[in-house]
C-alpha cells in the first residue's frame, strides 16, 4: 500500500511537540512550521497538550535555595533574542544549521547541474539539501524508511502533484516515485530520511552519487 | 470560572516579569511551576541533581524570554512546557534543538484581551478533557510526552479534543498576520 501525504502528519507534529524526533527531523519540522501557519497551529495544539500534562504532574521537591539560585542564574544570563524571520530563501532554523543562507551551503556536485549537501546526521537519520535544475528529474527511488521533503525554492512534480515553497511531502517504505523539478526556478529541497534511499537505476549516472549518501 | 481566572493571573504575572522585572510575580510563577518542571524532567529520565539544575535553567530562561510570551496564542503552562522540552533536549542530547521562527508582535504590541481570554478558556477545556480521558489513554499520552514512547498513532488512537483550541490559535495567528501586513 502506498502511503504518501502532502501535509505533515499529526504523529510527526506530536513527536516534535514531545521532543522525541531525531535531529534531522526536528530541523525539517522547525523549518516547515516557519513557512506554514497551518502546521504552526497544529503544533501549538500538541504543545498545549504538553502544557496540560505538565500542569497535572505530581510536584517534585526542589532544593531549599532553589529560587535564590535561579535569581543568581538570571543575573548571569544573557537575554534571549527572538528568532526572527529570515529574509533569505532559508527560514531561520535552517540558516542556523547551515551558518547562513543558500550562499553558505557547501554543495557537492551530483552531475548534470544537480547538487547536494548533508546538513546534519544523527545515527541512521540524515537531513540534506538537494538542488535540482529546473526541468530535471531526481532519480526514481523507493525508501527504506521515512522521507520528508520540504520545498524551499522552485517546485517539483511527482506522481501525485506539484509541490512549491513551504509544501512538504512525506513518503514511506512503499512509495516509489520520480520527482521532477518544474520549469522556472531551480528547485531546492530540504530532505530528511531515516534510512538509505533505494534507487532503481533508470538514471544511473545521476543516481550513483546519491547511493553513497 | 476559578480556573480561567488562574490562567489569566499566570499570564498577568508573566507580563509583569516582562515589563517590570517583577520579582514577586516571578516567585509566584516559580513556586507553582518549578516543582512541575522538575518532575517533568525526572519523568523524562534526568536524575534529581540534573533535573534541579535544568529546572533552574528553564525558570531563568522564562525570566529572559518573558517579553516573547503571547497570551493570545498559548497558556503559560504551554509556554513553560516548550521551554522545558527545549532545555531538556539541549542538556541531555548536548545540541541546540531546531526551533521555528518566532512570529513578531503586531504593531500595537498588546494582544486583544478577548483573544487572550478565549484562548485561556480553550486551554482549560482541553486540560479538563485530558483529565477525564480513560486512565489507559491518559497514561499513553503522558508517556509519549516524557519521551518514553514513540508510538506514532497515539494522536489518532486517543482522539484528543484539539479542534477548538486549534481554531482559537488559528484566529490569533490570522489577526497577528493581518496586523503585520
Ligand atoms: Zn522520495
Ligand atoms: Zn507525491
Amino acid at each position: 500500500m502506498q502511503t504518501i501525504r502532502h501535509t505533515i502528519s499529526d504523529d510527526l507534529l506530536m513527536g516534535y511537540a514531545a521532543g522525541v524526533l531525531s535531529r534531522p527531523f526536528d530541523l525539517v519540522v522547525a523549518t516547515h512550521v516557519s513557512l506554514s501557519d497551518e502546521a504552526r497551529v497544529r503544533l501549538a495544539g500538541f504543545e498545549a497538550v504538553g502544557g496540560a500534562i505538565l500542569e497535572d504532574l505530581q510536584s517534585a521537591d526542589v532544593a531549599d535555595d532553589s529560587l535564590e539560585q535561579t535569581m543568581a542564574r538570571i543575573a548571569g544570563m544573557k537575554p534571549s533574542p527572538r528568532l526572527t524571520a529570515s529574509r533569505g530563501i532559508f527560514p531561520a532554523p535552517l540558516q542556523q544549521m547551515v551558518g547562513g543562507d543558500e550562499g553558505a551551503v557547501k554543495w557537492r556536485s551530483l552531475g548534470m547541474g544537480a547538487r547536494q549537501s548533508v546538513v546534519c546526521t544523527d545515527g541512521e537519520a540524515t537531513a540534506r539539501l538537494i538542488y535540482i535544475p529546473a526541468g530535471q528529474a531526481m532519480p526514481q527511488h523507493s525508501h527504506r524508511g521515512l522521507e520528508m521533503t520540504l520545498v524551499l525554492q522552485g517546485a517539483f512534480r511527482d506522481e501525485d502533484g506539484v509541490f512549491a515553497r513551504g509544501d512538504i511531502e512525506i513518503a514511506d517504505e512503499a512509495v516509489d516515485h520520480t520527482p521532477i523539478a518544474e520549469p522556472g526556478a531551480d528547485c531546492i529541497c530540504l530532505i530528511a530520511t531515516d534510512g538509505r534511499l533505494k534507487f532503481n537505476g533508470l538514471l544511473p549516472r545521476i543516481a550513483q552519487p546519491f547511493i553513497g549518501i | 470560572t476559578a480556573q480561567n481566572e488562574t490562567e489569566l493571573e499566570w499570564a498577568a504575572r508573566v507580563a509583569a516579569i516582562a515589563q517590570a522585572r517583577d520579582q514577586a510575580a516571578f516567585a509566584a510563577v516559580f513556586r507553582h511551576f518549578a516543582p512541575r518542571v522538575k518532575a517533568f524532567l525526572m519523568k523524562s529520565g534526568a536524575d534529581a541533581a540534573l533535573a534541579e539544575e535544568c529546572m533552574q535553567d528553564v525558570m531563568a530562561t522564562l525570566w529572559h524570554k518573558a517579553h516573547l510570551y503571547d497570551p493570545s496564542r498559548a497558556a503559560v503552562s504551554t509556554w513553560i512546557f516548550t521551554i522545558a522540552r527545549n532545555r531538556k533536549i539541549d542538556l541531555l542530547r548536548r545540541y541546540a534543538r531546531s526551533e521555528p521562527e518566532d512570529l513578531p508582535w503586531g504593531p500595537e504590541d498588546a494582544p486583544d484581551q478577548a483573544d487572550v481570554l478565549a484562548l485561556q478558556q480553550e486551554t482549560t477545556k482541553l486540560a479538563e478533557a485530558i483529565r477525564t480521558l480513560p486512565e489507559k489513554q491518559r497514561l499513553l499520552i503522558e508517556r509519549a510526552y516524557f519521551g518514553d514512547l514513540t508510538h506514532s498513532e497515539i494522536a489518532a488512537e486517543t482522539g484528543l479534543p484539539l479542534g477548538t483550541i486549534k481554531s482559537r490559535i488559528r484566529l490569533a495567528l490570522e489577526r497577528l498576520r493581518h496586523a503585520m501586513s
